[in-house]
């Protein structure tokens, strides 16, 4: 059996100004390699897991273990160096800095991240090769990243997300602004280049048709203990 | 420094209103600065209005009132003082040389300074600068007059003219000195200073013209130039006198000898020192130019900040963004505050830059307009000073984005508000 990468116990959080947690999930352990989509319906608290698991909030209860480190233990500072080492992100949309270039958007990672700038070795033609891998055709590399359709900033996206290969990638909806072709083909190379890369997949997403992708799939509700409000 | 790039690059995203915002800046400081420059020439154009004189001395008065008189020609004495007193003053072992000076009488609006060679030999302004003569030369005959610049162009005047002198200062014709008229010898060169504005005339010139006179109206016994050069035209007073002393470091001395004179009451001043006094006294205008630049530039930085927190909402993404990759919130504060530091910098090179371009165009113009040379010199401490403040408060200003931009990317977190 594969080791953990993520684990979760008595995880609770509650958003600073408001009355109630949206979180409490008694445990939750995602293995090294895992795919992993995490479906709920909008407002269930998706994106609220992600930020805890990117270091970006923190739980008021509970353990969070990633990689073998305690994430609670950490300042900020070391959580922001932990989450540019060894996490990769894809938004839902708008993933790209306008005012960069397409090669720059991919490498920047490895801007803020020594640990992977020295993984990524050379970053052009690593960056090159991803984009190759992810089917964006080199002539496109030169354009702006306004010029691109939806679809190709999503892929650049995952470029970017797997440059200096993080251990974990980390996706937030990002098929909800494409249409199911694309999105099919986008979760089918995105699969394999994580496998690829080595790195774990964790997926969320409100929509259920795409369960059928994964090997390991996980609702909200069923691991979180609070309910959500306008659910009779 | 992976964050100057990226500060970089952003600013150009958007760089039609950050080039504005520099244009803003860079105008307010031009305007300081300018306003700054202009004010310290004025003060040492003024302070040099006369120079290497030792002491002014006169009639007792007010010292202000006697360098008025004296210098710029403003106001007029209470009293003269008496040619003996010149004399004996004059051939003081300490003394080196001294210049008389008879005022009182007019010529259309200017006024006329009865003097002798001396004048110019020894008078100096803007610090070691002679007197010159534009054309002609200095006067040698009692009906010869030599004209400041500024009569000459005013009035238009040439070599070889005629010029009547009035009494006292109105131009009322009936008090001409029409029957001895002077012969314009010499053009000045433009100084600057209030010789420009003067008709210079020999003592015995003065002494001509009022030898019919007594006590401000004409005597019933009338005498012709020509017999009046037969007369005896010694001047019997003037009004007075300016000193150069053969070691600086007499200068009090000699002042405190001169003002317990027993002959009669006189008063002899440091001109420097009353010029510094007079200046103190006309500086508030300056004051209200430049906290009138100093809210110029406070509208240029308001300016400056309204451009960067209204761009804070489109930015929000680009945060969200840097915030997935790693980037810390104090990374978001370091690339406002980057930000600011370079629009700060760049209207400030530019407000210099566009300044100095300024004065190097307007100098021609200033000294024929007034006279005066603007120095073109490096900016001194005191405004390097003032450009560190400026870019210090700009700094502190972007603070104001930066933390509205980090408590944002605290909140935000990975949710991308759209
Ligand atoms: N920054 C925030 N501050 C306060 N409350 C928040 C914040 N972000 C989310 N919430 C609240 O937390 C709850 C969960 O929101 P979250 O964004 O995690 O849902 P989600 O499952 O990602 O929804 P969606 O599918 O629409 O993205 C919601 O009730 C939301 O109002
Ligand atoms: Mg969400």
């Amino acid at each position: 059996m594969s080791q953990s990468v993520v684990t979760f116990d008595n995880l609770q959080f509650r958003w600073p100004r408001s009355s109630r947690p949206v979180l409490d999930i008694a445990h939750l352990d995602i293995k090294a390699g895992e795919h992993l989509f995490i479906q709920g319906p909008s407002g269930s608290g998706k994106t609220t897991l992600l930020n805890l698991l990117t270091g970006i909030n923190q739980p008021d209860q509970g353990n969070l273990n990633i990689l073998g480190q305690d994430l609670c233990a950490m300042n900020s500072i070391q959580r922001d160096r932990f989450r540019a080492d060894h996490l990769g992100v894809i938004f839902q949309q708008f993933n790209l800095l306008p005012f960069l270039g397409i090669m720059d958007n991919v490498i920047l990672p490895c801007r803020f991240s020594r640990h992977r700038l020295s993984k990524a070795g050379d970053l052009e033609t690593t960056a090159r090769q991803l984009l190759d891998e992810l089917q964006i055709p080199g002539e496109l590399i030169s354009r702006d990243v306004m010029d691109l359709s939806v679809g190709q900033q999503q892929r650049v996206a995952a470029a970017r997300a797997l440059i200096g290969n993080p251990e974990i990638v980390i996706a937030d909806e990002p098929t909800s602004a494409l249409d199911t072709a694309n999105r099919d083909s986008f979760i089918d190379l995105l699969f394999s280049r994580a496998t690829e890369h080595g790195s774990t997949l964790i997926f969320v997403s409100h929509d259920e048709h795409l369960s059928t992708h994964f090997s390991h799939c996980i609702n909200l509700a069923d691991i979180n203990s609070i309910l959500l409000e306008n659910t009779p | 420094m992976r964050l100057l790039p990226l500060t970089l690059k952003s600013a150009w995203n958007r760089r039609l209103s950050l080039s504005l915002t520099i244009l803003s800046i860079a105008i307010s400081v031009m305007l300081l600065l300018g306003v700054d420059q202009v004010r310290k020439e004025a003060k040492r154009n003024f302070i040099n209005t006369i120079s290497q004189t030792d002491l002014i001395v006169g009639a007792r008065s007010g010292p202000l009132n006697l360098l008025l008189y004296s210098v710029f020609r403003i106001g007029n004495a209470t009293n003269n003082l008496s040619w003996q007193s010149f004399e004996e003053i004059s051939t003081h072992p300490k003394v080196k040389w001294a210049i008389p000076l008879s005022l009182g009488d007019s010529h259309r609006g200017f006024r006329v300074l009865g003097t002798n060679q001396d004048y110019f030999k020894h008078y100096k302004f803007g610090g070691k600068r002679h007197i010159e003569l534009a054309e002609g030369k200095v006067f040698d005959h009692v009906y010869e007059a030599v004209l400041g610049a500024t009569v000459a162009n005013q009035l238009n005047y040439k070599l070889g003219d005629n010029i009547v002198l009035s009494h006292g200062l109105s131009s009322a014709r009936f008090a001409d000195h029409d029957d001895k008229p002077f012969r314009v010898i010499g053009i000045l060169k433009k100084t600057g200073t209030p010789v420009d504005r003067t008709v210079h005339v020999p003592l015995e010139g003065i002494s001509a013209i009022h030898i019919d006179w007594q006590s401000g109206s004409r005597s019933p016994l009338r005498l012709n130039a020509e017999q009046t050069l037969n007369m005896n035209l010694k001047p019997k007073e003037i009004t007075a006198f300016m000193l150069g002393l053969k070691k600086r470091i007499q200068t009090f001395r000699v002042q405190r000898e001169i003002n317990n004179y027993d002959q009669e009451p006189l008063l002899a001043i440091l001109p420097g020192a009353t010029l510094s006094t007079l200046w103190g006294l006309l500086s508030n205008f300056e004051t209200i130019l430049l906290v009138i630049s100093a809210f110029v530039l406070v509208a240029g930085l308001i300016g400056m900040l309204t451009t960067i927190i209204s761009s804070l909402n489109e930015r929000r993404r680009e945060m969200a963004i840097l915030r997935a990759i790693g980037a810390h919130p104090y990374h978001i504060l370091l690339l406002f505050l980057l930000e600011t530091l370079i629009i700060a910098s760049l209207g400030i090179l530019m407000g210099v830059i566009l300044l100095y371009s300024m004065l190097i165009a307007v100098n021609p113009l200033i000294v024929d307009w007034i006279g005066i040379s603007l120095q073109i010199t490096f900016l001194d401490w005191q405004q390097l000073t003032l450009l560190a403040v400026i870019l210090v408060v700009a700094i502190l200003i972007s603070l104001i984005p930066g933390i509205i931009a980090y408590r944002h990317s605290l909140q935000d977190g990975l949710m991308l508000r759209l």
